[in-house]
This record gives C-alpha cells, sequence and structure tokens, in this order.
C-alpha cells in the first residue's frame, strides 16, 4: 500500500514541478481559457438576455473542466513521448492502473483550478447572480461525469501509443467532435437531424442537461435575481447514464490500454519520437 | 552450476514496415541470438548500428517482445514475468531521456517514487553515485537543459542506479562523451561491478571500452551472435592482434565513418 502511494505520489511530484517550470505556458493558457470563455458569455450580455448568458456561461464553465479533463490524461502519453521519457515510465514496476490512477488525479487537480480561474472570470465579466442555482447538485453531476471523462480520456489516450504525431492528432479531432455534439453553447435540437442521436454517446450532454437544470436555466421561477435551480432528483436519468457511462468507460479504457500497450511492444512502437 | 543472471536462448525479433497495399518489407533484427551473463559478470555486445544491441537491450528491458526464442533474468522469464524483472533491472540508453526542463534532483526523486522508495533515501544515494562520477553536488538542482550531454549521461547512470538494481542494461552509456567523462563512467563501472557485484550487459561501439569493462565479449552483426569469448580468446580466434581487427574478420563489417567520428568526440 505504501510503494502504491509513493508511485501515485510520483506523478502528482513530476506534474507539479513541470507545472511549476512551465508556468509561463500554465499562465498562457488559463488566460486563453479565461477569455475564450468570457468571450462567449459576452455574446448573451450583449443581446440582454441573462438567460441565453446563463446558458453560455454554463456551457464555457463545464467545457473547460471537462475538455481539460479530458486532454491532459489523452495527451500524457504524448507528452511523454515529447520528452523521451515514456519507456522509462513503461520499464517502471509501476502497474497500469496506479499510472493512468496518477495522471488522472494530476489532471484533476488542475482542471478544478482552471475552471475555478474562468468561474471567477465569468462572474467578473457577466455579473451574473447565481443565488438559488443548485450548486451542490452542479458539484455531484460533476463528480459523477468525471469518471466518464475520465475513461473517454484514457481511451484516447491510446492513440499517442500507436503513434505519436497521427495519436495526438487523433484526440484533437475525438475532443472537437464532443464539442460539436454535447451542445456546449446550444440546444442539441439545433444540430442536423442525423448528427443529433450522436449526442447521446457524449457523456458531456448530459452533464450539460443536468447541469442548466440544477443552475435553473429555462425554469419557469428563475428571474435575473434568483434563480430557480432543479432539486438533484429532477436530474435523476442523467446521473444514472453518467454513472453507468463511468462504471464502463473507465475499466473499458484501461482494458484497452494495456492490449495497445502490449501490442506496440510487438510492433516495436515505444520508441522516442519527437 | 549456478543459474546465469542473464539467459537468452534463439531470441528473434523481425519488423515488418509496409511498403504499399499488401506488401511489407521484413527486417530481422535479432536472429537466433543465444548467450548467457554470470552473476557479477559484465558482458560486452558489440555491433555496428542496426545490428541489434537496442532491439536485444529493449526486449530485456520489457519495452519489447520478442517473436520467439526464451529470455530468464534471474530465472523470470520474459515476457509473461515483466512485473518482476522490472523491478531487478535497470537501463541507461544511449540518449539520455528526461524532462529536460526539470533538474536532476527532481528527475531522479521521480524515478524514485515510481520504483516505491523512499524520497530522502533515494536523494542520499543519488548524491553519492554522482559524487563518485565526479559531478558536483551543487549541479544537482539545476535544469538538465543546462547541462552537457556527459553530465546528463551521468545523470542518466544515476537514475539507473538509484533504485540499486542487480542487473544493469546500459545501451552505448559512453558514446558521445568527451574522453574525460567517458572514463569517469568506465571508472565507475569498473568500482560498481567489484563493490556491489552488479551484472552488467553493455553494448558498445568502442573496442577498448569492451576490452577494459568486460569479461566477455559478443559480436553482433545483422541480428546475428557471430562470435563469442574473451577478448584475447576472440584475437586469437580470428589471428588478430587487436580487437577491432578481430571484429572486422568476424562479422566482415567495419564500423561507418559516423561510428568512429563518435568514438574520436
Amino acid at each position: 500500500m505504501e510503494t502504491t502511494l509513493r508511485q501515485t505520489w510520483a506523478f502528482l511530484f513530476r506534474g507539479y514541478h513541470l507545472t511549476r517550470r512551465y508556468i509561463g505556458w500554465v499562465v498562457v493558457f488559463n488566460f486563453y481559457a479565461l477569455v475564450t470563455s468570457a468571450t462567449v458569455a459576452l455574446i448573451g450580455v450583449a443581446a440582454g438576455n441573462y438567460q441565453l448568458t446563463l446558458t453560455l456561461v454554463v456551457g464555457a464553465l463545464l467545457w473547460n473542466y471537462l475538455s481539460w479533463l479530458y486532454q491532459e490524461i489523452s495527451m500524457s502519453i504524448a507528452y511523454e513521448r515529447w520528452e523521451g521519457t515514456l519507456e522509462y515510465t513503461f520499464m517502471a514496476p509501476v502497474s497500469r492502473l496506479v499510472h493512468l490512477l496518477g495522471v488522472s488525479l494530476y489532471s484533476l487537480i488542475n482542471s478544478i483550478i482552471t475552471s475555478l480561474i474562468v468561474l471567477a472570470g465569468l462572474v467578473l465579466f457577466t455579473n451574473l447572480n447565481l443565488r438559488g442555482a443548485n450548486l451542490p447538485g452542479v458539484m455531484v453531476v460533476l463528480a459523477v461525469s468525471t469518471l466518464a471523462f475520465i475513461g473517454l480520456g484514457l481511451i484516447a489516450a491510446v492513440f499517442p501509443v500507436m503513434s505519436a504525431e497521427r495519436g495526438a492528432e487523433a484526440t484533437h479531432i475525438f475532443q472537437g467532435s464532443l464539442l460539436l455534439l454535447s451542445g456546449v453553447y446550444y440546444p442539441i435540437e439545433v444540430l442536423p437531424k442525423w448528427m443529433q442521436p450522436l449526442s447521446a454517446i457524449s457523456p458531456a450532454t448530459y452533464t450539460l442537461s443536468a447541469c442548466r437544470k440544477l443552475f435553473g436555466v429555462g425554469m419557469a421561477g428563475s428571474t435575473p435575481e434568483r434563480l430557480a435551480g432543479a432539486p438533484l432528483s429532477s436530474v435523476s436519468h442523467e446521473l444514472l447514464v453518467l454513472a453507468l457511462m463511468g462504471a464502463v468507460l473507465m475499466p473499458f479504457g484501461l482494458w484497452v490500454f494495456v492490449k495497445v500497450e502490449a501490442w506496440a511492444k510487438r510492433a516495436g512502437k515505444l520508441k522516442r519520437t519527437g | 552450476m549456478a543459474q546465469p543472471a542473464m539467459q537468452i536462448r534463439n531470441l528473434r525479433k523481425c519488423f515488418r514496415k509496409r511498403k504499399g497495399f499488401r506488401k511489407w518489407s521484413e527486417l530481422w533484427a535479432l536472429d537466433d541470438v543465444s548467450f548467457s551473463v554470470a552473476e557479477g559478470e559484465t558482458y560486452g555486445l558489440l555491433g555496428p548500428n542496426g545490428s541489434g544491441k537496442s532491439s536485444l537491450i529493449r526486449i530485456l528491458s520489457t519495452l519489447l517482445i520478442a517473436d520467439s526464442g526464451e529470455v530468464h533474468m534471474r530465472g523470470y522469464a520474459l515476457p509473461k514475468d515483466q512485473e518482476q524483472v522490472r523491478r531487478i533491472i535497470g537501463r541507461v540508453s544511449v540518449d539520455a531521456a528526461f524532462y529536460k526542463k526539470l533538474s536532476a534532483r527532481e528527475n531522479l526523486l521521480y524515478t524514485a517514487l515510481l520504483y516505491g522508495q523512499k524520497a530522502r533515501d533515494a536523494e542520499k544515494r543519488a548524491m553519492e553515485i554522482l559524487d563518485q562520477l565526479g559531478m558536483e553536488n551543487s549541479k544537482f538542482s539545476t535544469p538538465l537543459e543546462e547541462m552537457s550531454r556527459g553530465m546528463q549521461q551521468k545523470i542518466s547512470i544515476a537514475r539507473a542506479l538509484v533504485v540499486n538494481p542487480p542487473l544493469l542494461l546500459l545501451d552505448e552509456p559512453t558514446t558521445g562523451l568527451d574522453p574525460k567523462s567517458r572514463r569517469d563512467v568506465q571508472t565507475f563501472l569498473e568500482k560498481l561491478r567489484e563493490r556491489e557485484g552488479t551484472t552488467i550487459l553493455l553494448t558498445t561501439h568502442d573496442m577498448a571500452e569492451a576490452e577494459r569493462l568486460c569479461a566477455r565479449i559478443g559480436f553482433l552483426a545483422h541480428g546475428k551472435l557471430v562470435a563469442e569469448g574473451t577478448a584475447a580468446e576472440l584475437k586469437r580466434k580470428a589471428n588478430a592482434q587487436t580487437l577491432d581487427d578481430a571484429f572486422i574478420k568476424l562479422t566482415g563489417e567495419e564500423l561507418s565513418d559516423e561510428e568512429l567520428v563518435a568514438l574520436e568526440v
């Protein structure tokens, strides 16, 4: 147990020191996340429609959290390939479960910090009043959807194991598709009819749907002064689907990763690239 | 007879590359290679670029799976017992692969933690190793990107040894080093074997290095182990004055200009 804790700590230790050394880039990425979210939210402010503003704020905030989490996990292997350290991580006596758990934990901490920065910026730019929103409920939904997104990240992390450059490209294409399909800034009904069924396979669709209800978006009782956030029981369907997705995607992601790693060792694909 | 520390039998590895629709080319990196290394022995593998040295080291490091053959590391079979093998090996590759922005201390502590070691113990051991390699303590907190290739390679050796493995796999550890750094590394390896009894598999282009460090040497060419023995036996076998000449006569190959230049750096 002590060994496992030290091994998990290794990934947090590495992440912390890399963040410290690349602090300039970390500031730039957070600034960019804040600015892109604020510019989207200001569309609602310009329209003078607080419901639209709230829709965009919730979309921007949740997408920042979920996409950052997904990206950090899915790109963790690509980063190691670029640094040239992947072989050394793979030949260490650390189980893939502990390895990916450590990476996911660090990504989670990073995502929470970025989301808090974005939230602070959005409140500042939009003067939005969140009184009446069911914020504890939002936390529950985010916690459950985190598992599903970690699972998606693990599945996408296999692409850079297969091919350093093509793999990193594939993870971004996958991330872009989730943004398009999940109704981050618009209801999925505005998507082309043939595309709408695809949104059902994205965990972000359920996260956004649940969180919008909990914030009080579109609720009859919501006013600019006080939102009418729905109770947690009203999003039980979304919570159930997200929990099922997490329960399936996490072990499936780990299983796929182990299989692809074995294939990469047979094909000689783990050599340093980049 | 005592069990060898490393035993490799009839090892074969072929890489296939797509050359068009349903067309593949094959490259045999290792073709029926067999040898063993005794506990506490330093065994050298000599061969030009592309002879299969790095593929062999990767197989022993659990990073590549052979097509056929047997590998036993202190009795553990690969790839079946890869978890156990990972606990008893350390590896130094020709390229010092690190997080270049991190300091030597941060890189070494990360490795120690990955192996489940206590950070304080690992830090003490790393300092001792770097001291023996002739590196100043003040460099411990310097980012790797600010270090010379020689210093980076010394950190790489410290990384392999910080977890105190009984088996050490060294893939051209002195290639590209200046003469002083090369001598520091070679002296350190000699002392390490004497003091700790570490079993070392060393691949190199450098005949003098192989002659100095290795009890036995194998010549690898085109994935085949074409000759094996002590330096004196190999010279006698080839009726040659130097190990260089013995290598050329027994393998029918010369080191490339690029490799000879690398030796002169």
